[in-house]
């Protein structure tokens, strides 16, 4: 039975969430690429307000396709979220909990997560169609010139993700691996 | 000799780029299908009729498979009795790519030089690789790629001592090292021979192959069986969350190569294995 989440969530709750449940999340999450990642960065070490606050943030490393007329987004799956891995310590340290992508993490995001108190979940890479009936609103609220790597507000209902590396530090990558190798 | 219009080629890159990012070809969605009801881990399982439900929502809502519309790279054969009217080929497709993109609400995921990385804006230039032949026939294949699968791709300049045995420890690394960043269940597309590039495009040619078919030569046709089962032996599964559907298809294409050499390259194909044919 799928968990439903609402999003976002704090320290505590993300604690809880264990690698292989499978969660609906309902609520406000924020895009951003590495591009946006890099200037949020740079925005910071400038001195200049950061665009999004950064308690119990929950980031969706994606980029979607543009909107047909009448749509409320354009197929939006996830990317492969290692590009994220230089910058994602400092936003958990800003009070990130919560990551949505595809792919590996390596050990420097995982000892944030540990850390400071963050989950790591996946959605399905390539399945941008399906995702995109579940964002029922979307605006663009920072770095609009970066076009599909700027940072965009979408409001999910029930969007389908797998928890794959916890706060514990188990990880569905390695423990799924093992139980199918042969 | 036959005259193809410059505006001819445009019309059909730009509904092709549409086409092959809305409509899995069907001999992907089948294996996928048939991939569902095998894959023993029940997240797996789920995982994979997820897939293929999104290429239902696509077909359905002419909406694109995955929002990594990819780089639109071509594979032309040219009739030596043709002739283009109108304007340059390279043109013209690089058009219809710009007019497919738009006109689709397809993603634009180029940039102009990769160190400084401004959006070209319209998903161009295209990757286009041209063969001449006989006839007067213009075939155009376009397969559009996305950048997670492309990322996890990998040469490997081998020696020829290190035999069938050094490709496949090579592929199976390559496999490994892809793992779950590659959208997981892939295409495996293995160049071997030629030269360092000539491998190279004979990986990416190699996705492009019936999802069903094998190689003609009856020894590569079971080096691809083996290395299937190798790969999908690996446990990686569906997006990486362990199962024993990591590969829908392993598919091998080979060219004579120097004495001296054995380059090897490998291509994932994400489960959106994009591709679409026409003939002018």
């Amino acid at each position: 039975m799928d968990k439903i989440i609402n999003v976002p969530i704090n320290k505590e709750e993300a604690r809880s969430l264990v690698a292989g449940e499978k969660l609906l999340l309902n609520g406000v999450i924020y895009t951003a690429r590495d591009a946006a990642h890099k200037r949020m960065i740079e925005d910071y070490k400038e001195g200049k307000p950061l665009p999004v606050e950064m308690s119990n943030l929950a980031i969706y490393y994606a980029g979607p396709a543009p909107a047909k007329p009448g749509q409320v987004i354009g197929s939006c799956g996830p990317t492969t979220s290692g590009r994220m891995d230089l910058y994602a310590p400092q936003l958990m340290e800003w009070g990130q909990t919560m990551m949505i992508g595809k792919g590996l993490r390596n050990k420097a995001v995982i000892d944030a997560m540990k850390e400071y108190g963050a989950v790591y979940v996946t959605a399905i890479g390539g399945a941008g169609a399906l995702l995109s009936k579940c964002v029922t609103e979307m605006s663009c609220i920072a770095y609009e010139d970066l076009g599909a790597e700027a940072i965009y507000k979408l409001t999910v209902k029930d969007f389908p993700v797998i928890v794959t590396i916890d706060s514990q530090g188990n990880n569905l990558y390695d423990t799924g691996k093992k139980e199918y190798s042969k | 000799m036959k005259i193809v219009h410059f505006s001819e080629i445009v019309k059909a890159v730009k509904t092709m780029c549409i086409e092959a990012n809305y409509y899995l070809p069907e001999d992907i969605y089948d294996a996928l299908k048939q991939s569902e009801r095998l894959e023993e881990s029940p997240i797996g399982k789920d995982i994979l009729k997820d897939i293929c439900i999104n290429a239902d929502i696509a077909k359905e809502d002419h909406i694109p498979i995955c929002q990594d519309t990819g780089t639109a790279v071509f594979f032309v054969k040219l009739g030596q009795e043709v002739y283009i009217e109108g304007g340059l080929l390279e043109e013209a497709i690089n058009e219809g790519v710009r007019q497919g993109y738009e006109e689709g609400h397809l993603r634009k995921s180029i940039v102009e030089n990769p160190l400084y990385r401004k959006n070209t804006g319209d998903n161009t230039p295209a990757i286009i690789h041209y063969e001449i032949i006989a006839g007067e026939n213009l075939e155009i294949l376009i397969a559009p790629k996305g950048g997670g699968s492309e990322n996890m791709s990998k040469v490997y300049m081998l020696t020829p001592s290190q035999g069938i045995e050094g490709v496949k420890k090579a592929v199976l690394e390559a496999v490994s090292f892809a793992g779950p960043n590659a959208c997981l269940p892939v295409v495996v597309g293995i160049g071997i021979g030629g030269n360092f590039e000539k491998c190279a495009l004979l990986a990416k040619k190699a996705l492009t192959r019936d999802i069903e078919s094998s190689n003609e030569d009856m020894r590569m046709a079971q080096l691809e069986k083996e290395l299937l089962k190798e790969i999908n032996n690996l446990g990686i599964g569906p997006q990486g969350l362990g199962g024993t559907t990591t590969a829908l298809a392993v598919h091998i294409e080979t060219y004579p190569c120097h004495i001296a050499s054995m380059p090897l390259a490998i291509n994932m194909g994400c489960h959106v294995n994009r591709h679409k044919q026409v003939r002018l």
